[in-house]
C-alpha cells in the first residue's frame, strides 16, 4: 500500500519543493532560534574566562576537578576504589563510595571523546566548560518540555528564558565545575521524559526517564527531590481522578528501573528501599498496584454493591499492611529515619538549632526577597500569571508543571541554593505566561488587519463605518491596547535580558580564588593570595605534611596545594571538624596538644584585615566556636563575646584575644599600618584597631604570609627537648 | 666552618701526593711563559678565563696542549672553550671559533686530575709560541657558608682554588685575579703576594714554578645574587608550517644558595625588602627573541599575574615574578610559552629544511641541571638530523597533538649542567612536503562534510525497523494526508488571491469607471476559479477516502463550502456593482444594493481565514 501511495505524494508536492512552505519556514526559524539560544547560553557563561582565565572556581569544584584528574589518569576501576589518604587525616575518605560520580564521569567521557576526535585538550578546559555546555543542553530540554506541556512557542520562550536566567547561571558559569551544573540538566530531562511518558503511555519514554533519573542520581544528591515529587504528582493525579493506564505504565517503569539503576551508585546504595526519604515513592508504587487491581476487579464485577464492599476491604487491608510494614521497618531500624538535611528543608529553623554545620554555610540560609528578585527578575511576576494559564488549560502535563513550580518555590524559600532547582520551573511557567499572552495579543493585532485592508479597498469611508456593523465597533481601541501591551511585554523582556547579563557579569563570574579590586587609578588590582599560598605549600613543604585549616579551604588545599588536610568541605564527620574548631578557639598551649595529637605540621588561616576582605576566618570564627562547642563543652560561646557582642578590639573578651585563631590572624599585625591616618594594627575588614597587638607565638612560627596577608601559614614547631 | 676547613686541608695533602708521584710531565717540551687567570665570582656561576702563552722548547712539533683540573672542580665543569689568539703585540684578536677539546686520561697522570686536551689547528714548532684563551665555567662550586641563614642574614659563600696555576707544564710567570661582587669580604687566604683592591683580589705574580704546583686559597665573601637553579627544564619547540614556532618551557626552579631557616615574616620583608630578604630573589628576566608574541606565564594551578613584557626590534624582555619571593632552598615551578615567527628560524637548504634556534634557556644567569630540548616537527617529517655544537644525548619520540593521526616526530636533546654559555644555535634538518600542510584542514573539512551528509541522510532515509507495522503505515498515511491538506490549503489560498483580484477590479472601477476592463478581469478570474475548482477535486476526493483524514475532513470540507459561499457572494456583488455602473446608478445606490453582500462577505472572509489558520497548524 505504501508503494502505491508514494508516487501520488510526489506528484502533489514535488513541483513546490524549492519554495519553502510556511511550515518549513517556521521550522527553519525555530531551529535557527534554538541554535542561537544554544550558543547564547554557552557564551553568556564565559565572562569569567575572558576576564580572568580558564580556571576552576570556588571550593567544591576543586574537589571535583581533583577527582576528575585522578579518574583520567588512573582509570575508572582505580577511581571507584580510591581511598584518599590526603583528606580527613588520620581517618581518610573512601572517595569512590562517598561521592556522586556523574559529573566526573561526564567530564572524563567528554575528554576521551575529544581525544578520540584528535582534539588534545587539557582535562581542565573540559571541566571548566562542562557547566556551560550542559546549560546549553538544558535550554534544549526546556524547549521540548514546554513544547510538550504547552506549545512550541512556549518552548522557544522557555529556552530563551532559561538560557540567561541568573538563578541558573549562578551555578553554571564556566569554571563552576560542580554537580549542579549537570544535575539541573538531568533533573529537567527526567521530568520531561516522565511527562512525555505520562502523556503517551509509552514504555520507551518511561525507560528514557528511568535513565534520566539514573543520571541524576549519579550526579547530585538533589535526586531526592525527583523521587519525592514524582510520587506526589502521581498521588495528586489519583486523587483528582486522572488515573490512567498511561500513568500506570510510566510510573511503574520509571520507578522500578530507576530504583534498580540508582542502586548501582555506591553512595546511594540501598537507600531506595531503606531510607525514610524514599518511602513515599515506594508507597505510591504499591498504591498504584492496588488501584490497578481494583480497576480490574471492577471490570470483572458487574455488581456495584459488591464492588463497593470489596473496595472497602481492599483499601483497609492495603493501608493497614502498609502502615504495619512501615512501622516495623522503622522500629527494627531497617528503614532509616529522615536525615537532618531533609528535616531542615521541611522546617527551616531545624538546622539552626540542631546542626550548626549546615547552618554555618551561607548558601543554606533562608532566601531573602532581594535574592529572589536578583535571580528571577520579571519571572517572579510572570510565574503566577503562568500558573493561571496552567490552571486554565489543565492537563496531566500542566499539573506536573504546577506541582514542580510550587514545591520548588517553597524549597527555594527555605535555602538560597535551592533557587537553582526552582529556576527551570519558574522559567517554564513564565514562558507559558509570556507565550500565551503574546500569542493572544498578536491574534488581536493580526485579526484586524485583513478586515482593515478590505475596508480600505472599499474606498468611501462613510459607507465603511455603517457596513462594518457591530463586530468592529470596539476593535480599534482593543487593537491599540494590544499593541501597547505587546510593546510593554517586549520592553520587560529586554529589561530581563539586560538584568541577566549584568548580574552574570557582576555577581556570578568571579572565581573567588582570585580576587579583583579597582586600584586608586581605576586599574584592576588582582589579589592572587590563595594560589600563592597553595602553591607554596605544594612546593615548599614535605609531601606528607598535614595542614590544618577551617574546613572551607580543605578541598582547595588538597587540589592546589597537594597536601593532606585534617578536614575538608565534605563535612561528613562533625566531631573531626569540631576538634579543629576547638583547636582554633583554644589557647595556644591547649591547641598545641590537639595539633600534636592530629600530627599537624602547618596551620593555615585566612585573614582579610589588610585588604578588607570580609569572608575571612575571624568572621567565621563564631561558627568554629559553635561547632567546637557542640561536641566539646569546654568551648563556650559566651567566653568569646562581650555582652553578646562579637568584637576584636580592646573591648574584646580575654579568651577571644588569646585564642589561637586570633593570635594566628593578628600575629605581628599590630606593627603594620594598613591605612593612612589610622593607628597601626587597624583591621580594615572590621574597621577597628585590634585589641591585642603584642602577640607572641610559642609553639608555632610564621612560615608564609602572602603578599596581601590574605593567607597566613604557620609551622607547628616540633616539641621541645625535655632536658 | 668545620666542613669548609676540612676540604681546604684535604687539598694540599691530595696534591702533594699527586705532585710527588708524577714527575712525568716535567720532561715535556712545552712551557707556559705567561699565565693570567681571571676568576669571575659575581654570580652563582664561576667563570675562569685563563690566557696562556705557550712556548715549545723541545724539538718535536706539538699539536696538542693539555689542561688539567682537579677532580672536585672537574665534576662541576659545565663549559670549556679554548680559543687561539692571533696577532702580535697590542693588537690581539681572539677568534670566536673554539678549538676541539676532548677529555683524555694519560697513564702517567694521577686519577685525581682530569685532563683535557686541546688540539691545535696546526702544530707548534720548535721555538715558536702561541697565545691561548681558555674559558672554563663551573656551577655549584660556590659553597654557602653558613649553610642555613635567617631571613635577615646575608648570604656568605666560600670559594676555593689554587693560587697557582695547576698545570702539567712548567709555568714561568703567572698571576690570578678574582673579581668579587661589590660587597663585604669576610676573609681570604693571606698568601704571599696577595693584594685586595676594591672588589678585586690579586694573587701573584709567581714565577718559575714546576708542573703541578698547587697553592690552595679560600675566600669567604658576600654574594646576594639570585642562585636560581633549574633542577629540570623541558623546552618544547613546536614547528607549525602555518607560520609559527611555539616554544613552551617548563621550569622547575630552586634557590640553591644558603637554606633559609626560621620564620619568614612578611612584615619585615615588605617594609625592608633589601635588608630582610637580601638573599631572596623575587624576579627573573627572560630575554626572548624579537617578535615573540602570545607570551604566557603560568603554573600547574593557573595563570600567574605578576609578569611584565616589553620589547623592541632587537629583543623581547619578559620579567616574571614567582608567586612568592624565593628564599634559600625554596622551590617553584612554572611554565612560560611564546610564539615566534617561523621565517626567523626556519630556513631551506638543498631541498631540506632546517630549524636554527638557540639551545639554552632565555632566563639570565640560570643554571640548568637537566635540560631537555624537544623539537616537535610537523607530522610527516622525514630524514631528521641534528647538529649541536657541543655533545648532547639524542633521542626520538612521537607526540600526538591536535588532529594528528600517527603523531609528530620529536627530537629529544638532553644535556646536564647547562650554563648561559650554552645559548648557542643548533640546527635540526628534516624533509617535509608542503602539501602535507593541507592535510589537517582537509580532515576538518571532510569531517564536517560527512557530518552534514550524515544529517541529510538521516533526515531522508526511512530507518524504521518494521516496514509493515500498523503504526508505521499509519504514519506514512498521515504524512500523505498532511501533504495533501497542505495542497488544499494552497489551492484555497489561490482562490482567495483570485477573490482579491475581483475586489481590486471593483476598486479600480470606482476610481476609473472603466467597465470593460472590469469585465475582462472578471472573465479571467472566472476561468481561473473554474480551473482551481477542478484542481481541488482530486485532493479532496483523496481526503474523503482516507481514514486517517477523518478528523480533519470536516474542517476541510467546511473550509471548502465556506469558500464556495464566499465566492458566490463575491461574484454576485461584482455583478451587481458592474450592473450598477452600466445602468449609471449613483454611488450611494450601488452601496445600498451590495450592503447585504458586503456584510456576509466580511464575515465569511473572516471565517475562511480562521479555518485556513487552523488547517495550517495541522
Amino acid at each position: 500500500m505504501a508503494q502505491d501511495l508514494k508516487p501520488s505524494i510526489s506528484s502533489f508536492s514535488l513541483p513546490k519543493t524549492l519554495k519553502l512552505k510556511t511550515k518549513q519556514q517556521e521550522l527553519l526559524i525555530r531551529v535557527a532560534t534554538l541554535a542561537l539560544i544554544y550558543i547564547l547560553a554557552f557564551i553568556t557563561r564565559l565572562f569569567s574566562v575572558l576576564r580572568y582565565e580558564s580556571m576552576i572556581h570556588e571550593f567544591d569544584p576543586y574537589f571535583n576537578y581533583r577527582t576528575t584528574l585522578f579518574l583520567t589518569r588512573n582509570g575508572f576501576a582505580e577511581f571507584w576504589n580510591w581511598f584518599d589518604s590526603e583528606s580527613w587525616y588520620p581517618l581518610g575518605r573512601i572517595i569512590g563510595g562517598t561521592l556522586y560520580p556523574g559529573l566526573m564521569l561526564t567530564a572524563a567521557a567528554i575528554h576521551s571523546l575529544l581525544r578520540f576526535l584528535r582534539l588534545f585538550v587539557h582535562i581542565r578546559e573540559v571541566c571548566v566548560l562542562t557547566a556551560p555546555f550542559f546549560a546549553s543542553n538544558t535550554t534544549l530540554v526546556a524547549y521540548f518540555f514546554a513544547k510538550e506541556v504547552w506549545d512550541s512557542g512556549a518552548g522557544i520562550v522557555a529556552a530563551a528564558l532559561i538560557a540567561i536566567c541568573p538563578g541558573y547561571i549562578s551555578r553554571s558559569v564556566a569554571g563552576s565545575y560542580d554537580n549542579e551544573g549537570v544535575a539541573i540538566f538531568a533533573l529537567l530531562l527526567t521530568f520531561y521524559l516522565f511527562v512525555k511518558a505520562v502523556n503517551t503511555g509509552s514504555l520507551a519514554w518511561a525507560l528514557g526517564s528511568a535513565f534520566g533519573y539514573f543520571y541524576m542520581v549519579s550526579a547530585w544528591g538533589g535526586y531526592v527531590f525527583i523521587i519525592n515529587l514524582v510520587p506526589l504528582y502521581v498521588l495528586v493525579l489519583l486523587v483528582t481522578g486522572r488515573y490512567s493506564l498511561r500513568l500506570y505504565v510510566a510510573y511503574n517503569c520509571m520507578y522500578v528501573l530507576g530504583m534498580l539503576l540508582a542502586m548501582q551508585i555506591r553512595f546511594v546504595g540501598f537507600q531506595h528501599v531503606q531510607s525514610g526519604e524514599h518511602m513515599a515513592a515506594m508507597g505510591v508504587f504499591f498504591l498504584l498496584q492496588v488501584f490497578f487491581f481494583l480497576d480490574w476487579v471492577r471490570h470483572l464485577l458487574s455488581d456495584t454493591k459488591l464492588f463497593q464492599a470489596f473496595l472497602k476491604i481492599t483499601v483497609t487491608t492495603a493501608v493497614t499492611v502498609g502502615a504495619v510494614a512501615l512501622g516495623l521497618g522503622m522500629a527494627s531500624g531497617y528503614i532509616s529515619p529522615w536525615t537532618g538535611r531533609f528535616y531542615s528543608l521541611l522546617d527551616p529553623t531545624y538546622a539552626k538549632d540542631h546542626i550548626p554545620i549546615i547552618a554555618s554555610v551561607s548558601e543554606h540560609q533562608p532566601t531573602a526577597w532581594s535574592s529572589f528578585m536578583f535571580d528571577f527578575h520579571i519571572l517572579l511576576f510572570l510565574f503566577p500569571a503562568g500558573l493561571y494559564f496552567c490552571f486554565k488549560r489543565l492537563s496531566d502535563a500542566t499539573i506536573f508543571l504546577v506541582m514542580y513550580g510550587l514545591t520548588s518555590m517553597y524549597f527555594a524559600g527555605v535555602m538560597v541554593r535551592l533557587i537553582l532547582v526552582a529556576t527551570p520551573a519558574v522559567c517554564l511557567i513564565s514562558a507559558i505566561a509570556v507565550s500565551a499572552t503574546v500569542k493572544n495579543l498578536t491574534r488581536v493585532v493580526r485579526a484586524k488587519s485583513p478586515a482593515v485592508q478590505s475596508g480600505s479597498t472599499k474606498g468611501t469611508s462613510s459607507a465603511k463605518g455603517s457596513s462594518k456593523g457591530v463586530i468592529d465597533n470596539s476593535q480599534p481601541f482593543q487593537r491599540n491596547g494590544a499593541i501597547v501591551l505587546l510593546l510593554g511585554a517586549f520592553y520587560l523582556l529586554s529589561r530581563y535580558a539586560i538584568h541577566c547579563t549584568w548580574v552574570t557579569s557582576e555577581a556570578y563570574s568571579s572565581p573567588s580564588i582570585v580576587l579583583a579590586a579597582r586600584g586608586a587609578h581605576g586599574q584592576r588590582v588582582i589579589f592572587d593570595d590563595y594560589r600563592e599560598a597553595y602553591f607554596w605549600l605544594r612546593q615548599n613543604t614535605p609531601p606528607d605534611a598535614k595542614v590544618m585549616s577551617w574546613w572551607d579551604y580543605g578541598y582547595q588545599i588538597t587540589a592546589m596545594g597537594n597536601r593532606t588536610v585534617i578536614v575538608d568541605n565534605n563535612t561528613w564527620n562533625n566531631t573531626h571538624i569540631a576538634t579543629v574548631g576547638r583547636a582554633m578557639s583554644s589557647y595556644e598551649d591547649e591547641a598545641y596538644e590537639i595539633m600534636r595529637s592530629l600530627d599537624v605540621d602547618y596551620v593555615l588561616v585566612v585573614f582579610g584585615g589588610v585588604t578588607g576582605y570580609s569572608s575571612d576566618d575571624i568572621n567565621k570564627f563564631l561558627w568554629m566556636v559553635r561547632i567546637g562547642g557542640g561536641v566539646f563543652p569546654v568551648i563556650k560561646e559566651p567566653d568569646y563575646l562581650v555582652n553578646g557582642e562579637y568584637r576584636v578590639d580592646k573591648g574584646a573578651a580575654p579568651k577571644m584575644l588569646n585564642c589561637l585563631m586570633y593570635k594566628l590572624s593578628y600575629y605581628r599585625f599590630g606593627e603594620l599600618t594598613t591605612e593612612y591616618g589610622r593607628p597601626p594594627g587597624y583591621d580594615r575588614a572590621r574597621g577597628v584597631e585590634i585589641g591585642n597587638k603584642d602577640i607572641k607565638l610559642e609553639y608555632l612560627e610564621e612560615a608564609l604570609t602572602t603578599q596581601n596577608w590574605i593567607v597566613r601559614i604557620y609551622k607547628v614547631k616540633p616539641p621541645k627537648n625535655r632536658w | 666552618m668545620k666542613r669548609g676547613m676540612m676540604s681546604s686541608i684535604l687539598f694540599p695533602i691530595l696534591f702533594a701526593f699527586a705532585f710527588l708521584s708524577s714527575p712525568v710531565f716535567s720532561a715535556s717540551d712545552l712551557i707556559l711563559a705567561k699565565v693570567d687567570r681571571r676568576i669571575d665570582l659575581t654570580s652563582q656561576v664561576v667563570r675562569i678565563t685563563t690566557s696562556l702563552k705557550v712556548e715549545n722548547t723541545g724539538s718535536d712539533v706539538v699539536s696538542e696542549i693539555l689542561l688539567s683540573f682537579p677532580e672536585n672542580q672537574a665534576k662541576h665543569l659545565a663549559y670549556l672553550k679554548a680559543t687561539l689568539v692571533e696577532g702580535k703585540g697590542k693588537v690581539k684578536t681572539s677568534s670566536g671559533v673554539g678549538l676541539p677539546v676532548k677529555a683524555v686520561q694519560p697513564n702517567d697522570v694521577p686519577p685525581a686530575l682530569t685532563i683535557y686536551s686541546v688540539s691545535l689547528p696546526k702544530g707548534l714548532e720548535k721555538g715558536h709560541s702561541l697565545m691561548l684563551n681558555v674559558l672554563a665555567v663551573f656551577t655549584h662550586t660556590l659553597q654557602p657558608f653558613p649553610e642555613k641563614i635567617n631571613q635577615g642574614d646575608i648570604q656568605l659563600l666560600l670559594f676555593q682554588e689554587s693560587a697557582q696555576y695547576l698545570s702539567p707544564y712548567v709555568v714561568n710567570a703567572q698571576s690570578l685575579t678574582l673579581k668579587l661582587p661589590d660587597a663585604r669580604i669576610e676573609s681570604y687566604s693571606k698568601l704571599e703576594n696577595a693584594k685586595l683592591q676594591g672588589s678585586e683580589l690579586k694573587y701573584g705574580p709567581y714565577e718559575n714554578l714546576p708542573p703541578f704546583s698547587f697553592l690552595p686559597m679560600v675566600i669567604h665573601f658576600e654574594n646576594n645574587q639570585p642562585f636560581a637553579v633549574a633542577k629540570e627544564l623541558v623546552r618544547e619547540i613546536e614547528i607549525s608550517h602555518w607560520g609559527n614556532v611555539q616554544i613552551t618551557e617548563h621550569y622547575d626552579i630552586i634557590h640553591a644558595g644558603a637554606q633559609s631557616k626560621g620564620e619568614f615574616s612578611r612584615l619585615d620583608y615588605q617594609t625592608r625588602p633589601y635588608l630582610r630578604g637580601a638573599s631572596a630573589f623575587r624576579r627573573l628576566v627572560a630575554k626572548l627573541p624579537p617578535r615573540a608574541h602570545s607570551v604566557y606565564y603560568r603554573d600547574e594551578i593557573g595563570n600567574i599575574s605578576t609578569s611584565s613584557l616589553w620589547g623592541d626590534s632587537k629583543k623581547t624582555e619578559l620579567e616574571i615574578e614567582p608567586r612568592y619571593p624565593m628564599f634559600g632552598g625554596w622551590k617553584t615551578a612554572f611554565t612560560i610559552g611564546y610564539g615566534l615567527p617561523l621565517q626567523d628560524f626556519l630556513f631551506g637548504l638543498d631541498g631540506k629544511r632546517f630549524l636554527n634556534i638557540t639551545f639554552g634557556a632565555p632566563i639570565n644567569e640560570l643554571v640548568i641541571d637537566n635540560l631537555f630540548v624537544k623539537v616537535v616537527l610537523p607530522e610527516g617529517s622525514k630524514d631528521i638530523s641534528v647538529s649541536v655544537p657541543f655533545p648532547v644525548k639524542e633521542g626520538q619520540e612521537t607526540k600526538i597533538s591536535h588532529l594528528d593521526i600517527v603523531g609528530r616526530p620529536v627530537v629529544v636533546l638532553e644535556k646536564n649542567n647547562v650554563v648561559p654559555e650554552h645559548n648557542e644555535h643548533f640546527q635540526v634538518y628534516y624533509k617535509f612536503n608542503s602539501l602535507s600542510m593541507l592535510r589537517e584542514p582537509l580532515m576538518l573539512i571532510s569531517g564536517f562534510f560527512f557530518l552534514f551528509v550524515a544529517c541529510i541522510v538521516y533526515s531522508h532515509v526511512d530507518i524504521s525497523i518494521s516496514k509493515s507495522s500498523a503504526s508505521y503505515l499509519a504514519k506514512l498515511q498521515w504524512d500523505e494526508v498532511q501533504a495533501i491538506t497542505q495542497l488544499v490549503h494552497g489551492i484555497i489560498n489561490r482562490f482567495l488571491i483570485a477573490h482579491d483580484k475581483l475586489e481590486t477590479s471593483l476598486h479600480d472601477l470606482s476610481r476609473t469607471g472603466d467597465v470593460q476592463a472590469c469585465k475582462a478581469t472578471r472573465k479571467s478570474v472566472d476561468s481561473s476559479l473554474k480551473e482551481l475548482s477542478k484542481e481541488l477535486k482530486q485532493p479532496l476526493a483523496f481526503l474523503q477516502s482516507s481514514p486517517q483524514a477523518a478528523h480533519i475532513l470536516p474542517k476541510v470540507e467546511e473550509l471548502v463550502t465556506k469558500e464556495r459561499e464566499l465566492q458566490e457572494k463575491l461574484v454576485l456583488k461584482h455583478t451587481t456593482v458592474v450592473d450598477g455602473y452600466e445602468k449609471k446608478l449613483g454611488g450611494r445606490e450601488i452601496e445600498n444594493r451590495i450592503a447585504s453582500y458586503q456584510q456576509k462577505i466580511t464575515a465569511l472572509r473572516r471565517e475562511v481565514d480562521d479555518l485556513m489558520d487552523l488547517i495550517d497548524e495541522i
